[in-house]
């Protein structure tokens, strides 16, 4: 596993994300509220290219004619068959069990502790006063 | 489906040693609604723009879109020619042709659909029309696509005619009509169009489509979409039923009509229910020379997307055992939300031999391609 550097912080807005490619994989990361998450641009469906899919909530019911729309934007919806996975888990939906798409580990660290290495920056340029979003592959 | 994070997906196998794939469904589309202007008439064009099409829809607005997404379509196949899902030949090859190494795509216009239209004079001028626009915006840009001669069906003569226009040309691979038609589709009334079908050897092609008032199952009109994602394939077994029944097959033995995105499961259960009742009622349809699951093993193929998918995915084994594996035929339905990847549109283990049938051998055989 190697670490690496992909954004300054600030660079992906609250419910935005970024999609890189890091040692050979396709991946996003997704800027949930201030928490980060890096999950594989691959659903394990029928291989969409899920990181480009939809951002949505949860709808539920326990009976029908009611309903509650909850976790708003936490939801990342397939942009081929909608196959919707929890971006804090990587798990599906409707298949929790079986069906999970791959999460990386991510962490934010000041660029004072990066300038002393090992990362992986091919295009950054690293100041020792910002914060950098750095993803483990 | 366990996480992995190997890139190891088909398109990074090379080519030469890749399965070649004919998609028996692809959903091309007009850039805009005035794509068909330049091969329409001015007394058309001023009519479109005066009056409009006139479909038999219940309601204005009643068509139910977006269908679970914008144009009913994968979120990623919107193009760079700022046009809907389909309408992009460049952008089509990439994500389509070339990815999924396809060797012939059989193209199915959704809409407009002249058939649809109750004036027939219009119905007929928008069919030539879109067979022009096809001819010269997509078969002739790409000989891998195959076009599908698309007629006013509700005018059996007119639809003759624009299938003596075009026969021959080996740009259209078959003739497509919709299905949710005035009247059942095996009535006599459209036996002049599968007689020049079988004339030219030409396929008939029926997807899912259309308006009729009626709702699509006979149960009444669906609440939820996906009621009616099932529902439009009971409207197929409907169909044929119809065509087997009132005995097109029996009266034209060399046709081939090619059922698209209508399941094929059913078809076991359909043909043992028909034969159990044909032998008991075989009086009643004296023209039924042979048990009506001859005809539709016979006369009809099915395509494969949405694949059914068992519980256990074997048991779609069974079911293709039962269907006989020369009847199914691959399709993507790119660039529509359900389309199936063919890496992954089959659960079930398969032979190569078996896997080379249906992803091309059999549509190879239907079609008549070299």
């Amino acid at each position: 596993m190697a670490r690496h550097v992909v954004a300054a912080v600030g660079e992906i807005p609250p419910g935005g994300r970024k999609l890189v490619t890091l040692n050979g994989r396709d991946i996003g990361v997704f800027n949930l509220g201030g928490e980060y998450f890096a999950l594989l641009n691959r659903c394990p469906h029928q291989g969409g290219a899920l990181c480009q899919g939809t951002l949505t909530g949860l709808v539920t019911s326990t009976t029908p004619g009611e309903f509650t729309y909850a976790r708003a934007g936490e939801m990342l919806k397939c942009p081929w068959h909608g196959w919707e996975y929890d971006i804090r888990t990587g798990q599906s939906w409707c298949d929790p069990e079986d069906t999970k798409v791959r999460l990386y580990p991510v962490t934010v660290e000041p660029g004072e502790r990066l300038a002393k290495g090992p990362y992986v920056a091919e295009t950054f340029t690293v100041s020792v006063e910002q914060a950098y979003i750095v993803v483990e592959v | 489906m366990t996480p992995d994070d190997g890139p190891a997906i088909a398109r990074d196998r090379p080519a030469a040693t890749r399965l070649k794939v004919i998609d028996c469904d692809i959903h091309h589309a007009l850039p805009g609604p005035r794509a068909l202007y330049p091969y329409l008439a001015q007394r058309w064009r001023d009519h479109l723009d005066r009056h409009g099409q006139r479909k038999p829809t219940p309601f204005v607005a009643s068509s139910p879109y977006p269908k679970t997404a914008p144009a009913l379509s994968r979120t990623d196949s919107w193009p760079p020619n700022g046009g809907p899902p389909g309408s992009d030949l460049g952008f089509l090859q990439e994500q389509l042709l070339d990815r999924y190494n396809i060797e012939y795509g059989l193209l199915h216009l959704l809409a407009p659909s002249g058939m649809d239209e109750r004036n027939q004079d219009l119905g007929a001028a928008l069919c030539r029309a879109i067979n022009t626009w096809q001819h010269e915006h997509w078969t002739q840009q790409d000989q891998r696509l195959k076009a599908a001669i698309v007629v006013p069906g509700e005018d059996a003569a007119a639809s003759v005619a624009e299938i003596e226009h075009w026969a021959g040309n080996p740009d259209f691979a078959q003739i497509s009509m919709i299905t949710h038609t005035i009247e059942p589709l095996g009535r006599r009334r459209y036996w002049p169009i599968y007689e020049a079908a079988v004339r030219h050897g030409l396929p008939v092609g029926l997807h899912t489509s259309g308006f009729n008032g009626h709702a699509p199952a006979a149960s009444g009109w669906p609440s939820f979409y996906v009621e009616e994602q099932h529902v439009v394939a009971l409207s197929q077994q409907a169909l044929a039923i119809s065509m087997v029944c009132e005995g097109v097959f029996a009266r034209l033995p060399d046709l081939k009509v090619v059922m698209v995105e209508s399941g094929f499961a059913w078809v076991p259960s359909v043909a043992w229910r028909l034969d159990a009742h044909w032998k008991r009622m075989r009086e009643e349809v004296p023209h039924l020379a042979e048990p009506p699951s001859h005809y539709l093993r016979r006369n009809m193929w099915y395509t494969s997307q949405p694949s059914d998918e068992p519980e256990n995915p074997e048991d779609l084994r069974q079911i293709i055992d039962w269907l006989g594996w020369d009847r199914v035929l691959f399709a993507t339905d790119y660039p529509h939300w359900d389309m199936d990847n063919p890496d992954f549109a089959f659960r079930c283990r398969m032979s190569e031999a078996e896997r080379r049938m249906i992803y091309a051998g059999n549509a190879r055989a239907v079609y008549g391609f070299a």
